[in-house]
């Protein structure tokens, strides 16, 4: 039988197995491959939120989707074209993610009378069969026994030789989608430069997973994705949480301004503390705090002694820190505030994703308490959106709170390298100090610029001793003030200062069709690939729909009015019950209309395109 | 009373004198507040020090004491309630040759900023801690605060108080703390003897202040200053000195094993050999030391100890901190922007 060479646009795939399997290390070097042979692409990882759950459970099963393409991909896929399942919890943990006719690999020796039990399978029950009469194309290979029968001759102890399962696959996906093996190789070689013996047992599985595709007759078709129209340039995969780590480096380093990073783990943020703690070389501090309070507030008096103080965190965390950021828009202190958004309220699903956390970045504290407020839209876009966040708190002497969430936070997907040289340095000065005789009358803290800015005065400058608190201050001066038109000009100074930045930020543009018509859909966040890619299959398809994503929120960019004003109905899709679609009503008096979910999972573009079509036509 | 330890007196800050230090804002205590002589000498402290006004740092919570930084003439921050330390650690780990002092009260430092305080404190950053204890709420106008005691009337505990107070000193030798002392506003030369030991202890020291407040608790200490009752009711303690108190040095104190007693020594039966020699550096004589806490209603209680009970130089915070930044830049060289935006593998489009 001859296999036929068939030409995809686009293939999703996602790998599931047990927490033990190496799901993330094989889903990561499919990426790398295909990254390398040129296709554009999108991944997310899916992860039990306990640390080791039990083996062979549907609680303990690992998943990692890719969706990739000869054209522009902007999400990890709705549903997907393979699913491979190590074992029968894989199985009935993602088969509803997989497309009706679509293909399973599956792994047959996971799938015994023991297997069955764990996942909660009738002991009678015969779930690939029931698979292959459902319509799908079941693949079954035997992965424990093959790869013992490949290495057989290592003289490894089984407990080795089986960790090399997950190889063998990857070996026979790569076959299947005609992927070159080479940079894998060098990954194992490097990964496991002090143990030869496991990287060449690693490698020969890969080897003959890849050849068991060629010389066995299971498969009738095998797949190429040519590469996909990318702009020129040198470029790497990253995630939404390396991204902003990398960035607050870059600013760091570009700015020669230290930076201090207060922090407390929470899932989905941790793994910006853990990046940033090995970056001490590059001016960068780290500071584990016992609680949220402490590092925000720790962030707070190393941006009083010229520091960019950082925190990163989670809701729940965020509304711990709620206080201390009120103070520090009282100091009119640089801050910048990250909160990488979970599945609330309180614990919530914290390995799950969600954009709940909007109006609590507007609203979310005590008094009249001006922000600033950013959200990044893909893992990529984290780099240049963090960029920017640090920029207004040091230009602009003010918090800022740049929301990410779970979905860009752990996905993945292509980042054009920016040059160092070209990226530009955040541009600050402190006060300068004044000389003997000059203190008298004492320093002036919050006399003001044009953009109502105050300066950045530091400990250790001469003539410049000054006191600053949460207590109202008194215009210019800084002293404690109760007088009542005083705290309405500072009410409104705060606010101006805030709603100033819109001079220093870019006006609004439209993602996908044109200025004006019937219908604008408007996005912020996460849901920009969901959006994006909804949006523009309906313009394929010959509706007349308009989209535009924000990124600056709070203050809006300075046309946005305009633009929502020239269209006769307004979507807005997102991942809570309706938040930006309050804030955009009462901001500019339209009848915005919202479409929720809150579900712990990101939109999918079908639903989304159903949805534009639904207003097109009615 | 003596100490060997205080300032050479040497300032460099210029000819500067206290009231250098006071800021240009009114003072507003109440008249007869503890607070002002606290303050007065922490002013006369400052030229002593010989550190510049713009490298000194008063950082305070919510609450009466915490309003001391509006009256220093130094950078200041009037934080929000009970997060002084926290804001302080931010500030010192940042810029580690600025002086940075905390003032913080019973209800700031001990209640809703505990949790910053036994970690401020085991980590040993080079912080100077002024704890105010009235054992009164003052500027919320009179609840019991955690170092109330039992049954004490106040207004949110018009029966009595039930709570168990804390006892700062020894929960401050618990959090590890390098440096655990006591002294009282109504004592200056001690007060400004014990400031000048807090300024020159290299780590986190801390000092718990028995402060009066005349409003709220007038005459909560009047026991350890009054003269009719102070010499039994106090001891100050010396490194290298015996335990002795009361009139004319009469009484001392003994270890029985692990026990204390106060002995007579004009009897004849123990003289000064005999006593506790107290040893700032020993940890668990330092933990009885603060074990002297009993209500000194009671009959034959020991005397309140007052002094440097512990000190200790250990590493601080910041200089381990800069000690990896050092060695991070050791091994990396210089830092590469462009290497470390690239990862670990990249790919070119062309």
């Amino acid at each position: 039988m001859s296999i036929q060479q068939k030409f995809k646009k686009e293939v999703t795939i996602r790998f599931a197995g047990d927490s033990g399997d190496g799901i993330q290390l094989t889903g990561s070097q499919f990426t790398n491959t295909t990254a390398l042979t040129g296709n554009d692409l999108s991944t997310f990882p899916d992860y039990p939120a306990e640390i080791r759950a039990p083996a062979g459970t549907v609680h303990g099963v690992s998943g990692f989707q890719i969706h990739f393409g000869s054209k522009a991909i902007y999400t990890p896929g709705d549903t997907c074209d393979v699913l491979i399942v190590m074992n029968a919890a894989a199985l009935k943990a993602n088969l509803q993610s997989l497309k009706s006719g679509g293909i399973i690999i599956a792994n047959t020796d996971g799938f015994g009378k023991k297997d069955l039990s764990l996942a909660k399978y009738d002991p009678t029950a015969t779930p690939l069969q029931d698979a292959k009469n459902s319509g799908y194309t079941v693949i079954e290979i035997d992965v424990t026994k093959m790869t013992r029968e490949s290495l057989k001759e290592t003289g490894l102890p089984p407990k080795d030789v089986d960790r090399c399962k997950n190889m063998f696959v990857l070996g026979v996906v790569y076959w299947l989608y005609s992927r070159p093996m080479e940079s894998t190789i060098k990954f194992l070689n490097k990964k496991f430069s002090t143990k030869p013996i496991i990287a060449e047992a690693n490698i020969k599985a890969l080897k003959d997973g890849y050849t068991f595709g060629i010389a066995t007759e299971i498969f009738s078709e095998r797949y190429s994705v040519e590469a996909a129209p990318i702009d020129p340039g040198t470029y790497r995969n990253i995630t939404g949480n390396d991204a902003v780590a990398l960035a607050i480096t870059a600013v760091a380093n570009k700015s020669d301004l230290p930076v201090f990073l207060g922090s407390y783990p929470i899932t989905p943020a941790s793994d910006i503390l853990h990046s940033l703690s090995r970056l001490k070389h590059f001016g960068v501090t780290t500071y584990q705090a016992e609680d949220e309070i402490a590092a925000i507030t720790a962030a707070i008096g190393a941006s009083f002694g010229g520091s960019l103080g950082v925190t990163t965190s989670s809701g729940p965390g965020i509304a711990l820190k709620t206080e201390s950021i009120a103070l520090a828009t009282m100091l009119e202190l640089p801050l910048l505030i990250v909160n990488v958004q979970r599945a609330g309220p309180s614990t919530g699903l914290p390995t799950k994703t969600e954009q709940a956390d909007l109006l609590q970045a507007f609203y979310g504290r005590a008094g009249e308490c001006p922000i600033a407020i950013l959200a990044a839209s893909s893992p990529a876009d984290c780099f240049d959106i963090t960029y920017e966040a640090c920029r207004i708190a040091v230009e602009h002497m003010i918090p800022v709170m740049l929301l990410t969430d779970g979905y860009i936070a752990n996905g993945a997907e292509p980042w054009k390298l920016p040059k160092a040289d070209e990226l530009k340095p955040v541009t600050f000065q402190y006060q300068k100090p004044r000389e003997n005789g000059q203190d008298k009358p004492s320093f002036r803290p919050y006399v003001r610029d044009e953009n109502q800015v105050r300066p950045w005065a530091i400990p250790g400058t001469k003539g410049l001793m000054h006191r600053v608190g949460g207590l109202e201050k008194e215009h210019e001066t800084g002293n404690i003030s109760y007088d009542p038109d005083n705290h309405q000009m500072m009410i409104t100074f705060r606010e101006q200062k805030r709603d100033n930045i819109a001079r220093f930020i870019p006006d609004q543009s439209m993602d996908e069709g044109g200025d004006s018509g019937k219908l604008l859909v408007i996005g912020w966040g996460s849901t920009y690939g969901s959006i994006k890619s909804a949006v523009y299959e309906a313009i394929e398809e010959g509706y007349e729909v308009s989209y535009t994503h924000l990124r600056y929120l709070s203050p809006f960019p300075k046309n946005l009015g305009d633009m929502l004003n020239r269209f006769d109905r307004i979507l807005v899709p997102e991942i809570n019950s309706g938040q930006l679609v309050k804030i955009l009503r009462d901001q500019f008096l339209v009848p915005a209309e919202g479409y929720n979910r809150v579900r712990g999972v990101p939109f999918t573009v079908a639903e989304l395109k159903d949805k534009i079509i639904e207003m097109c036509t009615s | 009373m003596k100490s060997q330890k205080t300032i050479d007196r040497a300032p460099t800050n210029g000819e500067r004198k206290g009231k250098d230090f006071a800021s240009d804002q009114d003072v507003r205590w109440c008249p007869g507040c503890g607070d002002y002589t606290i303050l007065k000498q922490v002013q006369n402290l400052m030229p002593k020090t010989g550190i510049d006004p713009e490298n000194i740092v008063f950082i305070a919570g919510i609450g009466c004491s915490s309003r001391f930084p509006y009256y220093m003439n130094t950078y200041g921050i009037h934080g929000i309630h009970g997060r002084a330390p926290a804001i302080a650690t931010g500030l010192k780990a940042a810029q580690p040759k600025l002086s940075v002092w905390v003032v913080t009260g019973d209800g700031d430092g001990l209640s809703i900023g505990g949790n910053h305080m036994i970690h401020t404190l085991r980590r040993n950053l080079d912080l100077n801690i002024l704890l105010f204890n009235n054992e009164i709420y003052g500027l919320t106008k009179g609840q019991y605060s955690p170092t109330s005691r039992v049954g004490h009337v106040t207004r949110s505990t018009p029966m009595g108080s039930i709570d168990n107070p804390f006892n700062p000193l020894s929960l401050a030798l618990g959090a590890n703390g390098s440096f655990v002392a006591r002294t009282m506003d109504r004592d200056p030369k001690h007060l400004q003897v014990l400031l000048e030991r807090t300024h020159l202890h290299k780590g986190t020291s801390f000092l718990e202040i028995y402060q009066n407040c005349i409003v709220f608790n007038d005459g909560a200490f009047n026991s350890y200053t009054d003269k009719s009752t102070r010499d039994t009711t106090s001891i100050y303690l010396e490194d290298g000195q015996p335990l002795k108190f009361g009139p004319d040095d009469r009484h001392g104190i003994r270890l029985d094993g692990y026990r204390p007693e106060v002995v007579d020594l004009q009897k004849g039966d123990w003289s000064d050999d005999d006593l506790w020699i107290h040893d700032e550096k020993d940890r668990n004589k330092a933990w009885l030391l603060t074990t002297f806490f009993e209500d000194n209603r009671e009959v034959g209680h020991l005397p309140r100890p007052f002094g440097v009970l512990f000190a200790e130089e250990r590493s601080t915070y910041e200089g381990l901190l800069q000690d990896q930044i050092a060695a991070a830049k050791d091994q990396h060289g210089e830092p590469n922007l462009d290497e470390l935006l690239a990862g670990e593998e990249t790919w070119v489009v062309t």
